[in-house]
């Protein structure tokens, strides 16, 4: 009892650090998701009383839009935030810090509990390691089906036979669904993943890594899996993954994710094709390609990623960026459209 | 009406067939390693070519497990020249890690054993086949000889050991020249720089814990070199890391490589990587070699339908392409291999042939090999099986 209160009284006192530093956007029909300045720090406790003493600024200023049925790539080194934001965007990492994540229109963070859970169904989740991230003491129908008879999606006598096509369609046999998870190879459990978060219907899913764990050959059928029921249920996607092939194959709008913050994003041909922020060039010509005819210069890049509890002033890739000025130590660049639809955020673009 | 028996069924007497047997192999095969004052002639052998660091002649490795014997290596041969790289290629589970156990012999025993093959190791003035070595001669060969970076640099590292005492202890333990205590912390510290790390003295002291992914996969390629080994094995170096790391440890790699002279072989599963480092590819699959190159005969010409669809399965960046392909179905039973070609069940360029025995390898051009019954036309015979 008295742990629980002390970790209200924590909470609350979390929640006294919200930024309201952020302008409001209006809500525009043909995007399903726009996120606009998003922020989600994690307070660093320490000493006897666990008193606050810093902010892990794992996400710091992520703006962006999402049209329906599209999906968006979401890239960076380990440790950008990349998995935070995608968490935090379905509210699933407890309460936002600053700005807006308008789904459908409605801010996530202002709904009430029973509106949240009904939103569940819309938005859902497949991780990245399918090793963990399935109960090894379920059957895998029970998996599946779980969510869809908590929120009675389909009525009692019609269970069975939705969970079958709900199998069918992410390649799974009928007669899997007795079978535990253990029993299954890295790309089935994937799939398993896959139908548990389609069996609810959903209008958008974040996809966290889905085939880093995975092998080539199982990859391209993951991929190919994720591509083919995109068409067929209007689904749209937030890919996270640090393989920039996977994501230029998948992805229609690319953005790039660097300590916290969205750096450059844009369309996926145009990023790739010119990509403006010195990050982003030299994330994109460390890039094995395979052909042993090519050889590329390298963009290397000195020094280590900073640390996110205390980022640089000004632009947080100075520290390592080899056009930076006096500038960009002592201001912020905010996020600029250089070509339409092409966003980056750097002072180098400011004319 | 008798009931079905599940798909690797076994009955208690065929599990006790199997285990009588495993202990009956295992023993006979523990007892050679484990004898004491070996001749040296035992294990002495020739190299076929000079200029080559380490040959793999028809190595077999197997793993006796309870359901049965997994034939993990099965009849490879290949070669590491020297100062040159060799780039090994396959999916999960078709035996490149294992080769280079092997060649390390570190397989876990009893149950993983070198059945069959030698693998010869220039040594300068003469070769060793390490196949023959008893354990106590192949102490002196680890470290010195060849060194492994391993995967996963987390797990690799000991966490409650100080870095500096970790690369010391490698140093310690293959000193030939009665270092003192103080000269092996100059030469780790030497190491340390040597992999790009700025803050040695810091470093020096800190856990593994406080460094990041990067830093400790430096950490331990530190550790591998520190004894200069002719042959370096890495595998899967890159796997856990991010693109900008990997291309700095791929860079480090490359330029050390030169500088102390050795040969790399270098395990991984993504072509990329393989295309930047290697100048031979080995293709895997299944435990067998399907095809085995130079990097640019391999990338200009696949051959073998595995080879090719790993290759079209993998998207290239500044490529479009609207679906990627998949090859279908999945590796066979290690317990149950079948005994045509491991691939015809999942190959889409079967040909009449395919159902016969396991093709042997053929001669594209002098460098390039495949096993495929495809390239068999009036060039049979000229490969040696």
């Amino acid at each position: 009892m008295a742990e629980n209160k002390s970790e209200k009284k924590a909470e609350k006192k979390d929640k006294l650090f919200i930024d309201d530093s952020y302008t409001p956007v209006e809500y525009d029909p043909q995007y399903i998701l726009m996120v606009n300045n998003l922020k989600k720090y994690f307070p660093i406790k320490d000493g006897l009383i666990s008193r606050t003493v810093g902010y892990v600024k794992a996400v710091d200023g992520v703006t962006f839009n999402l049209k329906r049925g599209t999906t968006m790539g979401l890239v960076g080194e380990s440790g950008c935030g990349k998995t935070t934001a995608g968490r935090t965007i379905l509210r699933l990492s407890g309460e936002k810090t600053g700005g807006q994540v308008l789904f459908n229109g409605r801010e996530v963070y202002d709904l009430t509990n029973k509106e949240m859970r009904a939103m569940r169904t819309k938005m859902q989740i497949i991780f990245q390691d399918p090793f963990s991230s399935l109960s090894p003491r379920m059957p895998v129908g029970e998996i599946i089906g779980e969510a869809v008879r908590e929120h009675n999606l389909v009525p009692k006598g019609e269970f069975s036979d939705y969970v079958d096509q709900v199998m069918d369609n992410c390649g799974l046999q009928p007669f899997h669904k007795d079978r535990y998870p253990h029993e299954f190879s890295g790309g089935q459990r994937q799939r398993i993943c896959i139908a548990r978060a389609l069996a609810l219907n959903p209008e958008f899913v974040v996809c966290d890594e889905p085939v880093s764990a995975l092998d080539v050959s199982i990859q391209a059928q993951i991929i190919n899996l994720l591509k083919d029921l995109q068409e067929k249920y209007k689904l749209t996607y937030l890919f996270i993954s640090h393989d920039l092939s996977v994501v230029e194959h998948i992805s229609d709008v690319v953005g790039v994710m660097y300590l916290g913050s969205l750096v450059e994003y844009g369309d996926t041909t145009d990023i790739f094709r010119n990509p403006l922020h010195p990050y982003t060039k030299a994330l994109f010509s460390a890039i094995p390609i395979p052909d042993p005819t090519v050889h590329r210069n390298r963009i290397v890049l000195e020094g280590s990623v900073p640390s996110p509890a205390n980022p640089p002033s000004g632009c947080k890739f100075h520290t390592r960026c080899p056009y930076a000025t006096a500038r960009c130590s002592e201001e912020a660049p905010c996020q600029r459209e250089v070509e339409p639809g092409h966003y980056v955020v750097c002072h180098l673009f400011d004319k | 009406m008798a009931r079905k028996k599940p798909e690797g069924y076994l009955s208690a007497k065929d599990s006790r067939r199997i285990s009588r047997y495993n202990r009956k192999v295992t023993n006979a095969l523990e007892k050679q390693h484990k004898r004491k004052h070996v001749p040296e002639s035992e294990y002495l052998t020739q190299m076929k070519d000079p200029n080559n660091t380490v040959e793999f002649d028809n190595l077999h490795s197997y793993f006796f497990t309870d359901v049965g014997t997994v034939k993990a290596v099965d009849g490879v041969t290949f070669e590491v020249p020297t100062g040159k790289t060799v780039g090994v290629v396959g999916e999960s589970g078709c035996g490149k890690s294992v080769t280079s156990l092997s060649l390390m012999q570190l397989l876990q025993r009893p149950q993983g054993q070198i059945v069959e093959g030698e693998i010869r190791v220039n040594m300068g003035d003469k070769a060793y086949d390490i196949a023959k070595m008893p354990l106590e001669k192949m102490q002196e060969i680890r470290g010195n000889y060849i060194s492994m970076i391993f995967q996963e640099p987390m797990t690799a590292l000991n966490p409650v050991f100080r870095i500096g005492d970790q690369v010391d202890e490698v140093i310690k333990l293959h000193d030939k020249e009665n270092l003192s205590k103080h000269e092996i912390r100059e030469r780790t510290l030497k190491m340390l720089d040597m992999v790009g790390i700025a803050n040695t003295e810091g470093v020096y002291r800190m856990y593994p814990h406080e460094l990041s992914g990067g830093m400790r996969q430096r950490v331990m390629i530190a550790m591998a070199l520190a004894c200069s080994p002719r042959i370096i094995i890495a595998d899967e170096p890159t796997t856990a890391l991010d693109v900008t790391i990997q291309a700095q440890v791929l860079d480090l790699l490359r330029n050390l490589k030169d500088k102390i002279n050795s040969s790399i072989m270098f395990i991984t599963h993504d072509l990329g990587v393989i295309a930047e480092m290697a100048d031979y590819v080995v293709v895997m699959y299944a435990g067998r070699i399907v095809e085995k190159g130079t990097v640019e005969e391999i990338f200009a010409h696949p051959c073998h339908p595995y080879t090719i669809g790993l290759m079209a399965s993998k998207p290239v960046v500044g490529k479009q392409v609207d679906k990627l392909y998949a090859i279908p179905g999945k590796v066979p039973n290690p317990v149950n291999m079948p005994n045509y070609c491991y691939f015809k069940d999942r190959c889409e360029m079967c040909v009449e042939g395919c159902s016969g025995d396991y093709p042997h390898e053929v001669s594209v051009s002098p460098t390039h090999k495949v096993s495929c019954y495809r390239y068999y036309d009036g060039k049979v015979g000229e490969s040696n099986g």
